[in-house]
């Protein structure tokens, strides 16, 4: 069985839809690759993952798991982590904080006791804050360890923002577009750490990436989405060279 | 703490028209019924002046009750006998510029500054305005109340056995007027849609080319220009006094019982709070009827928490 | 291999960052409790004012400046906290349980208003609570029997296992009392900020979106920040009935929400000390200003709304030039002196940012 199955999910905003009859699949250990034009709906799957859309159709699985059964709030509690295209992060707090954060559903701590700083919570603080520390090794934010967000540079709030997703520990993490904004080394660090993600940490990825060098780098599958559905689905080299992609592309390029 | 004064409670506005006991009680409903309808456009109106501005810059103006109590008093000290007696025609538009060159030289110079802070800071910002042109108001005009000398003034209309006061008739005329321009040019201009866009969307509309600052700056100077309007109006109908502005916690009222992002919202919402005020009055026990319009507020919050008129849809990630 | 870094996170889990910094708040600490043979009574009643300020501060904070929620109805708390009080101990309850009680008594209420109030966003909340403050004058009023409406009430002498107190005639118990109460609120407060549900609340303050993807549920934390910060400033709000001797419907005005607010805006939101700085401001503002006033203008003359015009000006100042308040402004003096001679210039300039908004399109 699939760790993720998505079948047969549509959704429409007003005329536009956003999402149609889509299905897919992703396996757990693999990293996976949503890639498409500008509006094709890729935001829009996750989304529907995280529960923050509800679909007008289809099915949503996560390890035995019926999803749409699910809060917005519940989803990670499953272990599904995210990032977001336009980087949401608690800009007014600082780095360790945005990463304790992405601990909360490891959370074991009632309300009294933390009002009074039990000695549990502070049992519990230093078990969260060794497993950020892994994090912060893991992605080299040391330098920014304490710094607020609000001041930190574009490239290292992605990292950030990836950090704040391990932090969870998750089983499937949810990447959009994680290389987009980023310079070319950047973007190389990213393609390695997803890389170890996968490899070293067991977590399966799912991302959205426009860098089709990125994607045929560290994707053993990718699907091509345009206009909510399914254009193609296979190896990097397969959707490259599929006639419908190279169509909706080019269609897009001119339009 | 001996820094506060204490609120005064803004009470049913002017009495302009007249109540007849002797009628029927048809005739006293219907009474009722206009004489809310004029109060109802004084909310409203000021209602426009909150939506205007969240409409374009998701910011709210707690001070707009307090605009409009300075445009009142422009207007007054424009046409009273006792300052400049200039004449009223000629005062009002005059007052309604001034207004205009008020709010804009508000944003340029406070809410300019604030550009990408949070609501809050806004919130309190103007909340912190009101305070200071109260203050200053009754530093210029004093803090008794005060009448305009105003031809709106003069008269009563019978329609049946009706009394409506002139002042009444040209609220409800000039409110609805003001509405339909506002919700047109919104609707439909090129400046109107582009601040919307503004609003939706700071990032995106400055890389789209619009000019974000300086549309702000123009709806803020529309938003004092509806309140001199406002003023004027309120201050035909009764008397003023710097404290006129609390009124705005009606119009709040009002602007979220309409939703606050639709401009025939808040006029609608204006008039069902003037409407049910005089009602409460006539029909409930003295205790609960000031209560009424802030229990229907938290009732529409509780059950429509975007209010009678507008929809809701989710936030874009 | 983490040995090495065990030692670093008790540091940041520490209740005090370093040994000098706990040094300095010991030294307060000491200064707090021996005031009383400092200064004279007249002082100590102010001091005691400005501390029972800051705890209202630290209440509306935990809204306000660590969730996000701008509440302008908090006065209406501070009467629940002040009449629950007083009710109770007139029903025979011992101070000693009536004084928490009343705290908890007023978070519950705070919970329940929140429920549908929280669905609220940013500004729909504030006007929410805007009518709730004008509301509890209403309120106060129809329930006469219980609060003694128009005419108020007096609030009994205290007594702590035999032990009296009692503002004018032993200011100095009073203020040690409401020291304890202070201290252990921010204790509270502080305690809070370093678990998981203060980052919490920091989290839905600055982005409910990724708050809800990391598992946080919104309106629970909103709820939570809305009964913590109820209680707190019922606790305020108690022993502001005690500080003034007297309550009645008009003593927790919507002028008071407002104050409230621009307090711990001007003594820096988010912080813990922003709403002591706010405090201070608070209570020696309208002192400072009659002393400078009959210096101008000689004795006797009235300004009506002077008060609230200059409070206006000085938010409006600090909202412009200093949006980090008081706190932020004394940090900033720390930094330079500490990088003396080498701080530059725009080492303090503000990011440019764009509106970011939770609105629903
Ligand atoms: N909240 C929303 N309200 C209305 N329309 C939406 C919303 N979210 C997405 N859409 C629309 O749905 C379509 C798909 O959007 P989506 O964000 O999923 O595209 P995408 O594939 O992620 O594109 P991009 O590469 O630009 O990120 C677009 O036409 C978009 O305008
Ligand atoms: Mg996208």
């Amino acid at each position: 069985m699939s760790l993720l199955e998505i079948n047969n999910a549509t959704l429409k905003f007003g005329g536009v839809v956003a999402v149609n009859d889509l299905s897919f699949s992703v396996e757990e250990g693999e990293v996976y690759a949503i890639v498409g034009p500008n509006g094709a709906g890729k935001s829009t799957a996750f989304n529907l993952i995280s529960r923050f859309y509800e679909p007008f159709a289809g099915t949503f699985r996560f390890d035995g798991n019926n999803l749409l059964d699910l809060d917005a709030d519940q989803v990670a509690d499953l272990g599904i982590a995210r990032t977001f295209q336009n980087i949401e992060l608690f800009d007014h707090a600082t780095v360790l904080q945005n990463l304790l954060v992405g601990r909360h559903r490891h959370r074991k701590t009632t309300l009294l006791e933390e009002m009074f700083f039990m000695p549990r919570v502070r049992r519990e603080e230093e078990r969260h804050r060794a497993a950020v520390e892994e994090v912060i090794d893991f992605l080299d934010l040391q330098p920014y360890r304490n710094k607020m967000i609000a001041g930190l540079p574009y490239g290292v709030r992605k990292v950030v923002e990836l950090g704040r997703a391990l932090a969870s520990e998750p089983r499937l993490l949810l990447l959009d577009e994680p290389a987009s904004g980023l310079s070319v080394e950047e973007t190389q660090d990213m393609r390695w750490w997803i890389d170890d993600i996968r490899k070293q940490m067991g977590i399966t990825v799912l991302m959205v990436e426009h860098d089709m060098g990125l994607v045929s780098g560290v994707s053993d599958r990718v699907l091509a989405l345009a206009d909510g559905a399914k254009l193609a689905e296979g190896t990097p080299a397969e959707v490259q060279a599929d006639p419908a992609v190279i169509e909706a592309y080019l269609g897009a390029g001119a339009a | 703490m001996e820094i506060c004064q204490k609120a005064r409670k803004p009470g049913v506005t002017g009495q302009g028209t007249v109540l007849k006991e002797r009628g029927e009680d048809n005739l006293e409903v219907l009474q009722l019924f206009v004489s809310g309808l004029a109060n109802g456009c004084v909310y409203g109106l000021i209602a426009l002046g909150f939506v205007l501005i969240y409409k374009a810059t998701e910011a709210v103006n707690f001070a707009q009750g307090d605009f409009m109590m300075v445009g009142a008093f422009v207007s007054l000290g424009l046409t009273n006998a006792g300052y400049m007696d200039l004449p009223f025609w000629i005062a009002a538009p005059l007052t309604i510029t001034i207004m205009a060159v008020f709010g804009y030289l508000i944003d340029l110079f406070v809410l300019r500054h604030l550009f990408g802070q949070s609501q809050t800071a806004v919130v309190i910002l103007t909340i912190a305005m009101g305070f200071v042109l109260r203050f200053v108001a009754g530093l210029i005009w004093g803090h008794e109340p005060q009448t305009l000398e105003s031809p709106l003034a003069l008269g009563d209309l019978h329609i049946g056995g009706v009394v409506l006061g002139m002042a009444d008739v040209a609220i409800i005329v000039v409110t609805f007027l003001m509405t339909w321009f506002l919700y047109q040019f919104f609707q439909r201009t090129k400046l109107g849609l582009a601040m919307q866009a503004a609003s939706q969307n700071q990032m995106a509309a400055y890389f789209m080319g619009i000019p974000v600052k300086r549309v702000q700056g123009l709806i803020w100077g529309l938003s004092g220009a509806t309140a001199a309007v406002a003023g004027i109006l309120f201050a035909s109908k009764g008397a003023i006094d710097p404290n006129a502005g609390l009124l705005g916690i009606k119009a709040f009222a009002a602007a979220v019982i309409g939703g606050f992002g639709s401009l025939p919202g808040a006029l609608a919402g204006g008039l069902i709070v003037g409407v049910i005020e005089p009602f409460a009055a006539r029909y409930l026990a003295a205790g609960y009827s000031q209560i009424a319009p802030y229990a229907l507020l938290l009732a529409v919050l509780v059950f429509r928490p975007h209010g009678l008129f507008s929809q809701v849809r989710v936030k874009k990630v | 291999m983490r040995i090495h870094f065990k030692t670093t996170y008790n540091d940041d889990i520490r209740l005090f960052p370093d040994r000098w910094t706990f040094m300095v708040y010991a030294a307060l600490l000491v200064l707090a409790f021996a005031l009383p043979y400092l200064i004279g009574e007249f002082y100590l009643g102010e001091v005691t004012n400005v501390l029972i300020w800051a705890i209202a501060g630290l209440g509306l904070m935990l809204l306000t400046g660590q969730t996000g929620q701008a509440s302008l109805g908090h006065a209406a708390f501070l009467a629940i906290g002040c009449y629950a009080n007083t009710i109770l101990i007139e029903q025979g309850v011992p101070f000693i349980v009536a004084f928490p009680l009343a705290g908890i008594i007023t978070g519950l209420v705070g919970v329940l208003i929140a429920i549908p109030v929280l669905r609220l966003h940013g500004i729909y909340l504030a006007i929410a609570t805007i009518a709730l403050s004008v509301l509890a004058d209403d309120i106060i009023v129809l329930t006469e029997p219980w609060s003694g409406g128009v005419s108020g009430k007096f609030p009994e002498m205290i007594t702590i296992f035999g032990l009296e107190i009692e503002r004018w005639s032993m200011p100095s118990r009073f203020y040690y009392l409401v020291l304890v109460v202070t201290i252990i609120c921010t204790l509270f407060y502080r305690n809070l900020l370093r678990s998981p549900l203060g980052r919490a609340f920091a989290a839905v303050r600055d982005s409910e979106v990724s708050a809800t993807a990391m598992g946080v549920h919104i309106a629970r934390t909103k709820g939570k920040a809305f009964g913590l910060s109820c209680m707190i400033t019922g606790w305020a709000g108690a022993l502001m009935g005690y500080y003034a001797g007297t309550f009645n419907n008009e003593t927790f005005s919507l002028v008071i929400s407002i104050t409230l607010l621009m307090m711990i805006v001007i003594g820096g939101l988010g912080t813990i000390h922003g709403a002591f700085f706010g405090a201070v401001v608070v209570a020696f503002l309208p002192q400072g200003l009659s002393i400078l006033k009959d210096g101008v203008f000689g004795s006797g003359v009235a300004i009506p709304g002077l008060e609230t015009g200059v409070f206006g000006v000085i938010l409006i100042l600090f909202i412009l030039f200093e949006p980090m308040g008081i706190y932020g402004r004394w940090l900033k003096i720390r930094i330079w002196f500490e990088l003396f001679p080498f701080a530059r210039k725009d080492m303090f300039r503000r990011q440019k940012s764009y509106l970011k908004t939770e609105r629903l399109r």
